[in-house]
């Protein structure tokens, strides 16, 4: 198969997860009881017969679902969600500018996790195994802590009882520390406890005692060979994660007053901002697509079995 | 002898874990090897031997507790080593070459990187001259194109070649002593003879070298002495034509009966004449092409014509990637040829539909090369025969029974019903795939490898009960093997295949004694000479 094949492939299949996901989102939106113009004019509001028939059909609620759906696939296609019921601006916008401190956040997580993941892994997995012991439970208990308990216990060990870091958002380096710090921990969490299964479990294969025979120091053995096996699986799993990062801001940008995409939707969410929701969801599609993409990547970088110009041909 | 030696072993135990669970792999090993000599230890998997030679190299394992009276690696009193004495013995003193290069080398480096790796870690090269010296070593162990080779990864290397990479590596700090673990037990017969030329002309060239083997053929071709191990004893040790020619220990003696070949041909019930009636198989022009890399066509079976009748044993010989296996599915019906046609009693097989076909899969059972991959690890024996019972419609209830009377069939007792893959040993696994083959009431066995797994003396005993259950059932047998021996010893006729053709094909008799074509003959002359020895004499005897 071509190269330009191969990316067309990808391309198309692509679009066909964020179609699948925006209709998804479109469909389980209209499940949601009670009427849309009370949440763009405000449940509170008091609206004549007249001003709810023109509302809705300024944003094109009288027509028949299908109608919508097809309006809605077309504004997606374009890159236009509408405007946002809540905020009057359009969703891209709204978007837009809350994607960096989102993005700083999330970039922060994507590269803290992995490299605790892999600094806890080479400290354990040494001759000795009281160190994997003592590991295995932190990790249990990170990976069973809510994520905004961990938040709130960090806040209060670090800003309110140390102040060594602000508490809320400030804009400088030193207020992404810890929400980047709270995204990161459960998913090094897990990480860990995969990479470290596999490198335990290369370390088991006959070319680390062929490694090892060549009088390789240990570390070399196990850094060199065998943590390069253990990754495999560990990336699998980094993708994804990496993928789920966008719902993991919304507790951390709440529990950190922190702007951005995760609050936004939060907003949208309890307030039934239609729009909002469905970019959001769109947004996370693509960065889902993106990301696993990003993996096929770096397995072709790890595994030369699984590169073109060195792979294993079919027989 | 004045010359120090290279490796001097005396009273060395290696035991495995601690209290009662303890298993003590090595009892009182002594041995000594020179430079220049080849020492082998012959033995049967779990005999202790790879225990002894890893306690050598330091490697035992965390478990392992070594102790010896005499432990001298390099001139050097390797009972006072800690890990750094081991390190800078490893490699620069002690090489270790394992069986299967495909996994005895790190799969996600490039050999050279490999290679390179073993020259750095004792600094014996400089970094800047590290690939040249990497071209070198590839060139002296026959690896043609060195400098593209060692940029090559493992996968993309045949299995010969693959073999000498590894080897590279371990002579690459130039140590005096190479252990040698089954280091052609994976290959094809062809390609072992050229690796064991090369182990011999390092021997040659000075290298102390400790073979380790089950293979008798093996190693006569390359040891100069033998030590014999069994059960973590060596029972008998000596200059290797004496130990093979007047064997004293009763087990050697079981060793060598067992090597195939060295029996004389087993009277068998006369194969049907040719047109007393119809063949059970007949399979004629099959072609089969693959798709290969960027667009082209690789072809594993370009037209091969044969017949197969009740109570016949084709041997089907010929290396890797010659296209045995192909061959072998298509007549299982689970590859379709492109061309031509598979006939099962005289009725369209190939190419039928799989409904049509279900209900006369029965006809054909496989017994593959290792059962313990061909097993669900999970199930116990009861439930792996069970299954195939369930499959051919014998109702629930009598099951038992007939799973029992299956064990009895192939010489089990009923007490394994509970085990599973994992408890049971090499030859009883194979025995258990048999009755599972047999379960379905098959008219026809394709057996693919089905020994070269096994320890040589248990390989004897499951090729006896094959060619008893052959006669008994008269079953049509297709005999799928690179080992000449095996095959002389229990097919009536052979094929021999090449790219995808058979070059050359009739009674083994006849193949084995004048073998026509040329591959054969290359085939033929690969075998390790004790072997090619044994199994020619009968068949001149009958000229």
């Amino acid at each position: 198969m071509g190269a330009v094949r191969l990316v067309a492939v990808r391309l198309v299949s692509a679009a066909l997860v964020v179609w699948a996901a925006a209709t998804c989102a479109f469909l389980v939106l209209q499940l949601i009881p009670g009427d849309p113009v009370y949440a763009i004019v405000g449940s509170d509001a008091l609206v004549s017969e007249e001003q709810h028939e023109a509302i809705r059909q300024q944003y094109g609620l009288d027509e028949p679902l299908i109608v919508q759906y097809l309006a809605y696939l077309g504004r997606l296609a374009t890159g236009r969600f509408g405007d946002s019921y809540q905020l009057q601006q359009p969703v891209a916008t709204v978007l837009a500018d809350q994607l960096w401190p989102t993005v700083q956040l999330a970039l922060g997580a994507t590269l803290l996790a992995p490299l605790l993941a892999v600094l806890v892994t080479v400290a354990t997995s040494g001759r000795a195994n009281w160190p994997r012991r003592v590991s295995a439970v932190v990790e249990l208990v990170v990976v069973s802590t809510p994520s905004f308990w961990l938040g709130i216990m960090l806040l209060t060990i670090f800003s309110f009882r140390l102040g060594w870091l602000p508490v809320a958002e400030t804009g400088d380096f030193a207020s992404l520390i810890l929400p980047t710090i709270t995204l990161a921990l459960p998913i090094a969490a897990v990480l860990t406890q995969v990479l470290r299964e596999g490198l335990l479990g290369a370390l088991e294969q006959p070319f680390v005692i062929t490694a090892r025979a060549r009088g390789l120091p240990e570390p070399a053995v196990r850094y060199r060979h065998a943590l390069r096996h253990a990754a495999l699986p560990a990336l699998t799993l980094a993708g994804w994660f990496t993928g789920t990062l966008l719902g993991g801001t919304v507790i951390v940008e709440n529990v950190f007053a922190r702007s951005g995409i995760g609050r936004v939707t939060l907003q949208a969410v309890g307030d039934r901002d239609l729009p909002v929701v469905q970019g959001v969801v769109a947004l996370s599609a693509v960065v889902f697509v993106a990301a696993s993409a990003l993996v096929d990547v770096l397995y072709a970088v790890v595994d030369p079995r699984l590169r073109k110009r060195t792979g294993v041909q079919a027989a | 002898m004045t010359e120090q030696p290279l490796l001097d072993v005396d009273g060395l135990h290696v035991r495995f874990g601690a209290g009662a669970t303890q298993v003590h792999a090595v009892r009182a090993a002594s041995l000594r090897l020179y430079a220049g000599r080849c020492l082998a230890l012959v033995g049967e998997s779990g005999s202790g031997k790879s225990a002894l030679a890893r306690s050598l190299l330091g490697l035992a394992g965390p478990t392992a507790s070594v102790t010896a009276d005499r432990l001298r690696v390099a001139g050097q009193d390797a009972l006072r080593f800690g890990p750094r004495d081991w390190r800078r013995i490893r490699g620069r003193h002690i090489g270790l070459v394992a069986q299967d290069a495909l996994v005895a080398l790190d799969p996600l480096r490039p050999i050279g990187t490999e290679i390179t790796e073993s020259l750095l870690a004792h600094r014996t090269v400089p970094r800047s001259q590290a690939a040249d010296a990497v071209v070198g070593l590839l060139t002296r162990v026959g690896v043609p194109e060195p400098e593209e080779r060692a940029r090559q990864y493992v996968h993309q290397l045949s299995g010969g070649l693959r073999q000498r990479a590894l080897i590279a590596s371990a002579i690459a700090a130039g140590p005096g002593t190479l252990i040698a673990d089954e280091p052609t037990t994976a290959l094809d017969a062809a390609v072992q003879a050229r690796v064991l030329d090369l182990l011999a002309e390092l021997k040659e060239q000075g290298t102390g070298l400790l073979l380790i083997s089950h293979d008798l053929a093996v190693v006569e071709a390359l040891a100069d002495e033998v030590a014999v191990m069994r059960a973590g004893v060596i029972v008998e040790s000596g200059p290797t034509e004496r130990v093979l020619d007047d064997p004293r220990h009763d087990y050697t003696r079981e060793l060598l009966a067992a090597v195939p070949g060295s029996r004389p041909r087993p009277a068998r019930a006369a194969p049907p004449a040719p047109g007393e009636d119809l063949p059970l198989l007949s399979v004629t022009g099959a072609v089969k092409h693959f798709a290969g890399g960027r667009g082209a066509r690789r072809t594993a079976v370009a037209g091969v014509d044969f017949t197969l009748r009740a109570g016949e044993t084709l041997g089907l010989v010929g290396e890797s990637g010659s296209g045995k296996t192909t061959l072998a599915r298509m007549v299982l019906g689970l590859v379709r040829p492109d061309e031509g046609t598979v006939l099962l009693d005289g009725l369209p097989w190939s190419g039928a539909p799989e409904r049509a076909r279900r209900a006369r899969r029965r006809t054909i059972q496989l017994i593959p090369q290792d059962p313990l991959s061909a097993f669900d690890p999970r199930w116990p024996v009861s439930r792996v025969i069970g299954e195939a019972l369930a499959a051919t419609g014998v109702p629930r209830r009598d099951r038992l029974g007939h799973t029992v009377r299956l064990l009895e069939r192939v010489g089990l007792a009923p007490d394994l019903l509970d085990r599973r893959p994992a408890a049971l040993s090499g030859g009883q696994r194979q025995r258990v795939a048999i009755a599972r083959a047999l379960a379905p009431e098959p008219r026809l066995l394709v057996c693919d490898e089905p020994v070269s797994a096994l320890d040589v003396s248990v390989q004897a005993q499951v090729l006896a009960l094959l060619r008893r259950l052959q006669n008994e059932l008269r079953l049509a047998t297709l005999f799928i093997s690179h080992d000449l021996a095996v095959v002389r010893e229990v097919c009536d006729r052979v094929l021999v295949m090449k790219d995808g053709r058979v070059v050359e094909s009739g009674p083994v008799e006849d193949v084995f004694a004048g073998p026509a074509h040329p591959y054969t003959r290359s085939l033929l002359d690969a075998v390790p000479k004790r072997a090619r020895r044994i199994s020619r004499e009968p068949a001149q005897e009958r000229l």
